[in-house]
């Protein structure tokens, strides 16, 4: 190669590369510098959820949708939207129905932005023989199940997550208030605010809070630009997360994503405060039981069998 | 402070035999190395330990749980000094304090590298953040740690002043703050039991006996650790360490020992008669459970030890015998260093919540950096520890009159 071609091609690297960085300071620009590094320190300094000022939480919002759009390329809309009145949300589940196809596990993991390496599940799907007479006892039941085809013969599924316990042991212990009950009885974290104790993890009696060991990824295209500051917005390293009841869903009045994704109709959801509503008439007629009833947490989280009892006794 | 005590404090520090210079070297070249695998954890997270969602706090919460059983102990030798007069305890009730210091730094060291966001540390800090007192058990923890470390190092920095101005000390003014810091030790000890004993989701941990076995087991392991280093310091300075002293601790080492044994029976009589599903993590750790079992060799040892040297220590014979109580005492060390840490923080969480069991063991990365917590430790009761002595033997300051006083 001769020197000169040499050049032309070191020039035209140089200038490829230079347009690249243009285009990257282009979309920086959009993102002034001296608001960046304001915005490290203020994120830093950032005061706990439930002390900001109304305004501070609409610029706080407003910088979270910037630097979120800016991180994913597309437009992310953060909200903060109060819960309504008169609403208590309660769950239900069927157990005759679950198929323990896992939907519900991935239809979650998408709607919440739920990191995908290291990857962070909500919901967990335990497998039980239906003969064993110790079904009970959770560690007769296996999370790692992988067979071709679901259901099983001679196996029920029991999904798990967080039971938004009236009486939350996850709140009690948590030494600086960074993880409460909202009046809706959503139990949030304000992933600002959590110093990564992990004594929640401890607390709870259900396995429903996750740590980000790592710092969380989603890639962009997957990435669900309809978030809630308490929800769904994505988490950073070193703090807890947990299931919100969709709370960017549940606080517009739609259903939560499990219960989207379920394909047997096995999860019922809703107001519980409301008579008409689907999830009284089940607590109301059908007979419905809680996990680990003794320890008075207080689950707003109920299973039932619609078509009768799957273990003899 | 006057120019000549700097001077004075600073030739001690850094003056010393080649022994001690050695020993400092090495353990500041363990901190840095740990300092080093900090960086990682530090940009990685905490995934680069072993610990998971299965099992959230491991061997760091485990060393924590230990030293602040190491750190209570200063109490032994504060009570039969200070209340009953027992005067041959008199020259190492200063060094025992020294070392309730450097225990509870090493615990507030544990609990920050524990945290997934220690840069927000100040979340905690009263008035600047939100303080979950008194809900949270935490937040009593972290006020009695933060309220023992104080209260020890006034009264060790207060005596040494005035040993240091050959004056004797009026115990009047100290006596409140000598009186304090019995219920402190027991308080930090008992809080960190309660952490764990308030979690009715970890049936394991839910066992009102926790608090009185985690008293019991520090009041030997601390204590068992003063009397190795008492004799290292007897050895290595003019400090007289009389031998009525170390058999005195010795002997409450026994007694200390016998309720932490008999506090052990009655858990595993009450969990092994009624055998309900609460068994479950006692089985894994002493027998293993579902072919889980890389916790029973440990525990066995544990007991092994602990039964072994409480046999040494009940022989009055063996126990004025130097050679056997330090055979007791490292035994004792090490049996209650497995039982703290492997033997109830990991089979806590084992099966979790939901019934998984994952085995943990820490990491090389944990373990360096714990060593490095260890060595950090260790530096700072060196160096206080060579700092005391020098004033009380009178190599600096004007020891004089007051030393034998105290
Ligand atoms: S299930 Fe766990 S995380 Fe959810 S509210 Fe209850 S204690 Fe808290
Ligand atoms: S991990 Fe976070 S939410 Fe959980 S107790 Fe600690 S600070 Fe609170």
């Amino acid at each position: 190669m001769s020197e000169d071609t040499k050049e032309k091609n070191n020039s035209l690297i140089t200038r490829r590369k230079l347009l690249a960085g243009l285009a990257a300071g282009a979309a920086a620009l959009a993102l002034p510098v001296k608001n960046a590094d304001a915005y490290v320190v203020e994120e830093y300094l950032r005061q706990h959820f439930k002390r900001l000022t109304p305004e501070e939480l609409k610029g706080i919002l407003k910088k979270t949708e910037e630097e979120l759009s800016f991180k994913y390329g597309k437009q992310i809309n953060v909200k903060a939207t109060p819960p309504m009145d008169n609403v208590l949300y309660g769950y239900a589940l069927d157990l005759s129905r679950c198929v323990g196809c896992r939907r519900c596990v991935y239809g979650c993991v998408n709607e919440n932005n739920l990191s995908r390496n290291p990857q962070i599940q909500w919901i967990k799907v335990l497998e039980f023989e239906k003969e064993n007479p110790k079904w009970q006892i959770l560690e007769e039941s296996n999370r790692y199940y992988e067979p071709e085809q679901v259901p099983e013969k001679g196996k029920f599924y029991v999904p798990v997550q967080c039971q938004q316990c009236k009486n939350p042991p996850c709140v009690k212990v948590c030494p600086v208030q960074a993880t409460w009950q909202e009046p809706d009885g959503i139990v949030v974290v304000d992933y600002n605010w959590c110093i990564g104790c992990r004594f929640c993890m401890a607390a709870c009696p259900y396995g429903a809070r996750n740590f980000n060991w790592g710092k969380p990824y989603v890639p962009n295209e997957e990435i669900n630009p309809n978030m809630h500051y308490l929800g769904n917005r994505p988490q950073y390293k070193g703090v807890v997360g947990k299931c919100t009841f969709c709370i960017q869903r549940s606080r517009e009045g739609r259903y939560t994503a499990c219960v989207e994704a379920c394909p047997v109709g096995a999860r019922k959801f809703g107001n519980l405060l409301d008579p008409k509503s689907e999830i009284r008439y089940i607590l109301e007629n059908l007979k419905v039981f809680r996990l680990k009833e003794e320890l008075d947490t207080n689950p707003k989280f109920f299973y039932f069998f619609s078509m009768g009892m799957p273990v003899k006794s | 402070m006057p120019v000549d005590t700097i001077n004075g404090i600073a030739r001690t520090i850094f003056k010393g035999s080649k022994a001690y210079k050695t020993w400092v070297g090495v353990l500041s070249l363990f901190a840095a190395l740990g300092i080093g695998l900090y960086y990682i954890q530090a940009t990685q997270g905490l995934i680069a330990t072993n610990m998971r969602d299965q099992v959230s706090w491991g061997w760091y919460i485990a060393n924590f749980t230990f030293l602040v059983g190491v750190a209570a102990a200063a109490v032994v030798l504060v009570i039969p000094y200070y209340i009953y007069k027992y005067k041959p305890i008199g020259d190492i009730v200063l060094i025992g304090e020294c070392m309730a210091v450097a225990a509870v730094s090493m615990c507030l060291m544990f609990i920050l590298l524990d945290m997934g966001s220690p840069e927000r540390f100040w979340h905690l800090i009263p008035g600047l953040g939100i303080f979950n007192f008194p809900q949270s058990i935490l937040t009593w923890d972290v006020v009695v740690l933060n309220g023992y470390l104080a209260l020890n190092l006034f009264l060790v920095v207060y005596a040494l002043s005035k040993i240091y101005q050959g004056q004797e000390y009026k115990t009047k003014f100290i006596w409140p703050f000598i009186v304090l810091s019995i219920p402190a030790a027991i308080s930090i000890h008992t809080v960190t039991a309660f952490l764990y004993l308030g979690l009715p989701a970890r049936p394991f941990w839910n066992a009102a006996v926790l608090a009185p076995r985690f008293i019991a087991s520090a009041f030997c392991s601390g204590p068992a650790f003063m009397l190795l280093i008492f004799q290292i310091v007897r050895k290595n300075t003019k400090l007289n360490i009389k031998d009525e002293a170390l058999f005195k601790v010795g002997e409450l080492i026994t007694w200390a020992m016998a309720f932490n044994l008999f506090f052990l029976i009655a858990e595993i009589f009450k969990e092994r008669y009624s055998a309900t599903a609460h068994l479950a993590p006692m089985n894994y750790l002493f027998y293993g459970l579902h072919g889980h079992d890389h916790l029973v060799p440990w525990i066995w040892t544990a007991v092994i030890f602990n039964s072994i040297a409480f046999l040494i220590l009940l022989m009055p014979s063996l126990r004025k015998n130097f050679t056997t109580l330090n055979i007791a005492c490292v035994l004792i060390f090490i049996g209650v260093y497995i039982e703290k840490g492997i033997g109830l923080v990991f089979p806590g969480f084992a099966p979790d919540t939901l019934g998984e069991i994952y085995d943990y063991m820490p990491n090389s990365l944990e373990l360096v950096i714990s060593l490095a917590v260890w060595a950090i430790g260790l530096l700072i009761f060196t160096v206080f520890a060579k700092v005391t002595i020098a004033i009380k033997t009178g190599e600096i300051g004007h020891a004089g009159a007051a030393s034998h006083e105290h």
